[in-house]
């Protein structure tokens, strides 16, 4: 069977502010499974990066192993992209970031790759602060190896051969806030408004910005019994707070009553306006962030929408001092020492 | 007793308690007796501990210029460490002298009736003259050394102005330190007759221009000249101090004086798997990246080693060789990493390794390391150990050359983007084997490409098809053949007499190669000596082992790995080649080499060597 992608162009669509339309931000021909919800995350990417006016050239694309981390393969074509080491993600992505701190990092990751084999490099790159959207497709489940568990399946959830999980599922987000991510976000790849809103937002956001978003998963984790499937969300989402995403040049346009709203001012001059910010959730707050967390557990709910955000917080950039000048465009001038300094250097060893 | 005589050639041993601070002052010894022009090697034999196991320092000095371990008992042992007390004067040469602190006397501890014993009260010394428990302490370990300039001869000055140097800019430990060497100095005079039959005195044999430095400083040096600007790493013993010497460096020559902005940036890692993805994530983006570590540092790294050769990443990895697993004979040294290197991570891979002898071929090699890495567009492992590491080296002066440029290999830019058809990642338009990189972000339409693992075609398409994986598996053994030409050649030194016998060494050995080639002269075995620098093996390599009956290949691991290496890599019978080892923890010695080539070769046979004898 081969597949082939439409090149068709429709001449009415939406150019940004670079001329391009969204199919400049397009990618190869998914491979994944019809209905994959991780092709829905791709086109929010897609879209998020369009309505953006990013230079799609200027994205680095990395992941790891798993169907999610194929899927970067189907967005941006024009971008780098890097499929590394299953669980090591984070790590390939610092060490591309150290180098070029230019480029937008979109990383990701399935929750395979990020809370079982990658549980410790996730935990860590929020520790440097990577300056990074840090994307997890979570559907609960191994689905190239076919269909076993992994640790964000829920405790008490049955797999498709009915074995039931008898170990602690992990909040990713929840340990994101812990380990100090500075923006934490959770959504479903079903709601594309709000995950179009919540990406553009993350890849905004100076630092690490976690979006953990439950990602059905077609083939293998669909089924009754499933808390990852889409009926399964669907009974139990809790919106924390709808978000629409300002950019910087935009005026704010509010359609929805005062005293209703609240504006959250990333570093850039970009704005995350909230719609239901009456709830008790502070997402300034990381106490509060994880109080609202462990409510939605208990009562057995899917917190979704902005979680946390620390807007003002460093980078891994700020925090190692480098130079703003990319390190890749340093070249022998700036890096060697040269002759003389050497000769003082052997003095020194005599 | 016929008490040893020797001038500029004898070994001393310093036993003494670990975490008291005695390195520092076995260091001020060595570095004296560098300053008197004379070739000198330092080994530090230190456990896996922070305070109060026996640690020994051993420095040999020869004007002949003998730069590996003797192997025997020393002349001069100078005992600080009751726990190891007995064991210390056993370890003294017949004729020798033991110098130990009798303030508690040991005299009734001491049958040997063949050595001369030389007691100094230091504890009293120090709790007369010290109030603080920890100057008590530090300074027994400097009033030995002052105690040893009057015993062997050493002119006072030059301690005198080592302290200075050591301590310049806390200048307030000068004067403490000069009293503390004074004490020794004056006890030793006004007490024994001094100086005793072994003695130093300056020397000419060298030309002025060498160094005294340790490996591990030299390659991180190496590191910040060839251009590195990542690193991502993890503490290990004995790499730790590449990345540790890497940052002062970089402190010191890389930062913006004006903004205090720094042109370089390091990561500890969470471990060596992330500071491998680190230092690999760097190459990809378009820098110079490397990590440092030792063996079980390299086993975690080997996922990513594989990653790397496949997806064709420029990736430096410094490698202090140690022995085996866990904690205690790791701080000892070995080179046993060779074939888990060599042939790092799953699937068919091979790797590029570079052997350092020197201090100075540890700044060369650690530079060009670099070089080869973007040039071959695969991973390149310096394969140091701990010896070289970490041990002071008699060394030849680091060099650059004024307008040395970098080699970044075959990178294509925006504009030539622009100028070809479609690019092919990996597609081999010239035939060496070697393809053209793009840097991430370099065109908005052209040039992007999804780096993966083993599943692409020429266009860095994703294929499963067979025979396009086969064809990229060939070409990558094409550019492993293309590396022969790039990386340095062997040093072959023939004897002056011809000679069928061969020996092949490489990394450490080489300090032990010069002692060893004069015993077997004086046995009548001369040799024709091959130091391999580097894997691949080109054919000098084999035609060396061609050109000779019989060739015997050295190696500082139990189980012959580079003959292993050579056997399998050139496709040739090891009838002829035979092995020898040794993996103690301690450093090759060349009377040990020379005894098992003669052991081989009873004809050659003298008695005036034991063979394989080793401390």
């Amino acid at each position: 069977m081969s597949y082939l992608k439409s090149k068709f162009k429709h001449p009415n669509l939406v150019k940004n502010d670079l001329g391009l339309t969204y199919r400049e931000y397009e990618g190869s021909l998914s491979t994944l499974c019809a209905g994959c919800g991780h092709d829905s995350i791709g086109a929010a990417i897609t879209l998020a990066c369009h309505e953006l006016s990013l230079p799609p050239h200027r994205v680095a694309k990395m992941s790891g192993i798993g169907c999610s981390s194929k899927a970067p393969n189907y967005f941006l074509n024009n971008a780098h992209g890097f499929n590394s080491v299953h669980g090591r993600m984070p790590s390939v992505a610092t060490g591309a970031n150290m180098a070029n701190r230019d480029l937008i990092y979109i990383g990701m990751s399935g929750d395979g790759d990020t809370s079982n084999i990658g549980f410790g490099q996730f935990a860590h790159v929020i520790r440097r602060q990577l300056n990074m959207m840090y994307i997890v497709a979570n559907n609960g489940v191994y689905g190239l190896t076919k269909g076993q568990s992994s640790a964000t399946a829920k405790f008490g959830s049955k797999s498709k051969s009915g074995t039931v999980n008898s170990m602690e599922d992990i909040d990713l987000a929840s340990i994101a806030i812990e380990m100090g991510a500075t923006f934490v976000a959770r959504s479903f790849s079903g709601d594309t408004k709000q995950l179009v809103a919540l990406m553009k937002a993350a890849i905004s956001h100076k630092g690490l910005a976690l979006i953990d978003i439950i990602s059905p998963c077609v083939t293998f984790n669909n089924h009754v019994g499933s808390a990852h499937s889409f009926d399964y969300f669907r009974e139990h989402a809790d919106n924390a707070n709808l978000s629409d995403f300002v950019p910087v040049r935009e005026e704010i346009i509010s359609e929805v009553a005062a005293g209703e709203t609240k504006d959250i001012n990333l570093h850039d001059g970009s704005v995350i306006r909230l719609h239901n910010a009456e709830n008790e959730h502070d997402v300034l707050d990381r106490m509060s962030a994880q109080q609202a967390l462990a409510k939605a557990k208990k009562e057995n709910t899917i917190l979704t929408g902005l979680l946390y955000v620390d807007p003002h917080a460093d980078e891994m950039h700020d925090i190692l001092g480098t130079t703003a000048t990319p390190l890749n465009e340093l070249g022998e001038k700036e890096l060697c020492p040269g002759v003389g300094i050497l000769d003082s250097i052997n003095a020194g060893f005599r | 007793m016929k008490k040893i005589e020797s001038l500029n050639e004898f070994v001393i041993r310093f036993a003494n308690v670990n975490g008291t601070g005695s390195a520092s002052a076995n260091g001020l010894f060595a570095k004296a007796m560098f300053k008197l022009g004379l070739p000198v090697s330092p080994k530090n034999i230190f456990p896996s501990n922070i305070q109060g196991l026996p640690t020994f320092y051993e420095v040999r000095v020869s004007e002949k210029g003998y730069l590996g371990r003797r192997g025997d008992r020393a002349d001069i042992v100078v005992a600080m460490n009751s726990q190891s007390f007995a064991g210390d004067i056993d370890s003294v040469m017949p004729g020798g002298y033991f110098i130990y602190d009798n303030t508690k006397d040991q005299s009734q501890n001491i049958s040997r009736k063949d050595i001369t014993v030389l007691g100094i009260p230091i504890t009293d010394m120090c709790i007369r003259e010290y109030q603080d428990p920890k100057q008590r302490l530090l300074f027994k370990n400097v009033i030995y050394i002052g105690a040893l300039a009057a015993l062997i001869n050493l002119e006072f000055k030059i301690l005198v102005d080592l302290i200075g140097k050591q301590f310049k800019g806390k200048d307030k430990l000068i004067a403490p330190n000069v009293h503390a060497l004074e004490l020794g100095y004056q006890y030793a005079s006004a007490n024994f007759s001094c100086p005793l039959g072994v003695q130093v005195a300056p020397s000419d044999v060298c030309d002025g221009d060498e160094i005294l430095v340790d490996g591990n400083t030299s390659a991180a040096l190496g590191a910040v000249y060839g251009g590195a600007t990542v690193c991502g790493w993890y503490p290990i013993t004995p790499s730790t101090s590449v990345v540790e010497h890497f940052a002062k460096y970089c402190d010191r020559l890389r930062i913006d004086p004006v903004d205090g902005a720094k042109s370089f940036a390091i990561v500890q890692a969470e471990d060596e798997l992330s500071a491998m993805g680190i230092a690999i994530g760097g190459a990809w983006n378009g820098c110079r990246s490397f990590t440092a570590t030792s063996g079980p540092g390299v086993s975690l790294m080997s996922e990513f080693l594989g990653l790397a050769y496949f997806a064709e990443v420029p990736v430096v990895l410094i490698n202090i060789q140690r022995s085996g697993p866990s904690t205690g004979m790791p701080t000892r040294t070995q080179q046993s990493d060779l074939l888990a290197c060599a042939y790092a991570s799953h699937g068919d891979t091979k790797h590029v390794l570079l052997f350092p002898s020197t201090p100075s071929e540890c700044f060369d090699m650690s530079a060009a390391s670099f070089d080869l890495a973007e040039r071959l567009q695969t991973p390149v492992m310096l394969m140091s150990d701990l010896n070289l590491g970490m041990n002071d080296h008699f060394s030849k002066p680091f060099q650059w050359e004024k307008k040395r440029e970098y080699d970044r290999g075959k990178v294509l830019t925006a504009q030539d983007l622009d100028e070809i058809g479609r690019y092919g990642r990996y597609l081999d338009v010239d035939g060496d084997g070697i393809c053209h990189r793009t840097y991430p972000g370099v065109h908005p339409d052209k040039g992007a490409f999804f780096t993966r693992g083993s599943s692409r075609d020429e266009y860095a398409v994703y294929t499963e098809k067979g025979e396009e994986y086969v064809k990229n598996m060939e070409r990558l053994s094409r550019k492993f053949k293309t590396a022969q030409q790039y990386v340095p050649a062997p040093e072959i030194i023939s004897s002056d007499i011809a000679s069928t016998l061969g020996i092949i060494y490489y990394g450490t050995t080489e300090e032990a190669m010069a002692e060893c080639t004069d015993i077997l002269i004086d046995n009548h075995a001369p040799v024709d000596r091959m130091r391999i620098k580097a894997f691949p093996f080109n054919n000098d390599v084999r035609g060396f082992i061609a050109s000779h009956e019989q060739v015997y290949v050295v190696d500082q691991n139990r189980d012959a790995q580079m003959r292993t290496l050579l056997i399998n890599e050139l496709d040739i019978s090891g009838e002829n080649i035979l092995s020898i080892t040794n993996y103690d923890g301690l450093p090759i010695t060349g009377s040990y080499i020379a005894g098992k080539v003669l052991e081989h070769h009873k004809k050659f046979a003298s008695k005036n060597i034991q063979v394989g004898e080793i401390a």
